[in-house]
């Protein structure tokens, strides 16, 4: 059987229910959190080059280079901020993040 | 037949390893297994004759991210055995939502495979062409038609540098000069720099 633009489809519409179930399966863990966002972000780039394969068009590439690099300034961010957290507390339990405000 | 078995190959191992990264007790197992799914991602990528963004993927993702996520974890001393506690509570919620995305996403795949609706005919702005590499077509967009998205790509990983380094950075501690002494320096002299010892064998020198 031939390989069409519906598997491709597939295994993004898994990769992103799988991310989504990090973020519920890790509440406590912000680093496995951080990493399901990347893989969400990994199944978008899948669609969109697939589209851009199937429709013989290459800004759904470059689109999805876009989306690499807002994904890569997130995850820097966001461990950054990890990091300045874990020095104030101690701990990276996202539980009592509200105590952070102000 | 050898591109039907290479697409279940990278997809059978891209969902495995996603599987891990987020079953996985160590936090550095989780990043291994992540660094896995995206070679299988980019080899998924390269199937479809997108090399550019498959070569991208491995240069930024596995060189970059994943061992910025792997510096974090290791750097940081938790007990990671005590973030699993909610694992078990939070696992009959989670399972149900994800199969109700999973239904979700499939009906509106199932949807887009009877006919899908018609939006619109594509402008061809971005045609792919076949005369040049995948890498040089999309370069001839990048710096045509999307150069200021180029230069915003550009400006957010420059907004991030920046906000990385003034997020993390830690002054030195006050009496601590990190500044170099000029004076001290040029005023060294080499007599009061270096020694001259003759020591006996086998009894080393003191200082």
């Amino acid at each position: 059987m031939t390989i069409g633009i519906e598997h491709y489809l597939t295994v993004g519409a898994i990769l992103f229910v799988l991310g989504v179930l990090g973020i519920f399966l890790n509440r406590k863990n912000v680093i496995v959190i951080l990493m399901a966002v990347e893989l969400i972000l990994l199944s978008v780039n899948i669609n969109l080059v697939a589209f851009s394969a199937f429709m013989q068009d290459l800004v759904g590439q470059v689109f999805a280079m876009m989306v690499l690099t807002v994904a890569a300034a997130e995850a820097a961010i966001g461990l950054a901020i990890l990091v300045i957290y874990y020095r104030g507390r101690g701990t990276i339990a996202v539980d009592d993040v509200n105590r952070m405000k102000g | 037949m050898i591109q039907t078995l290479a697409f279940y190959l990278f997809a059978g191992l891209v969902i495995a390893s996603a599987v891990m990264v987020i079953m996985s007790r160590n936090p550095v197992h989780s990043v291994l297994w992540l660094i896995l799914a995206f070679f299988n991602a980019a080899g998924l990528m390269v199937l479809v004759g997108a090399e550019f963004i498959a070569m991208l993927l491995v240069i930024v993702y596995v060189g970059a991210v994943a061992v910025l996520f792997l510096f974090v974890v290791m750097m940081l001393d938790i007990d990671f055995a005590a973030m699993r506690a909610s694992f078990i509570k939070n696992f009959p919620l989670g399972i149900a939502i994800a199969l109700i995305l999973l239904a979700e996403l499939l009906l509106g795949l199932g949807a887009y495979n009877a006919g899908g609706l018609a939006l619109g005919t594509p402008d061809a702005m971005g045609a792919a062409r076949t005369d040049v590499s995948n890498i040089e077509a999309i370069g001839a967009l990048l710096y045509g038609p999307y150069i200021v998205l180029f230069e915003i790509a550009g400006i957010i990983l420059l907004v991030a540098m920046i906000g990385a380094i003034v997020l993390t950075f830690q002054p030195p501690p006050p009496g601590i000069r990190a500044r170099q002494d000029v004076g001290k320096q040029i005023s060294r002299r080499p007599e009061e720099a270096t020694v001259m010892k003759n020591p006996p064998v086998g009894q080393g020198v003191e200082l």
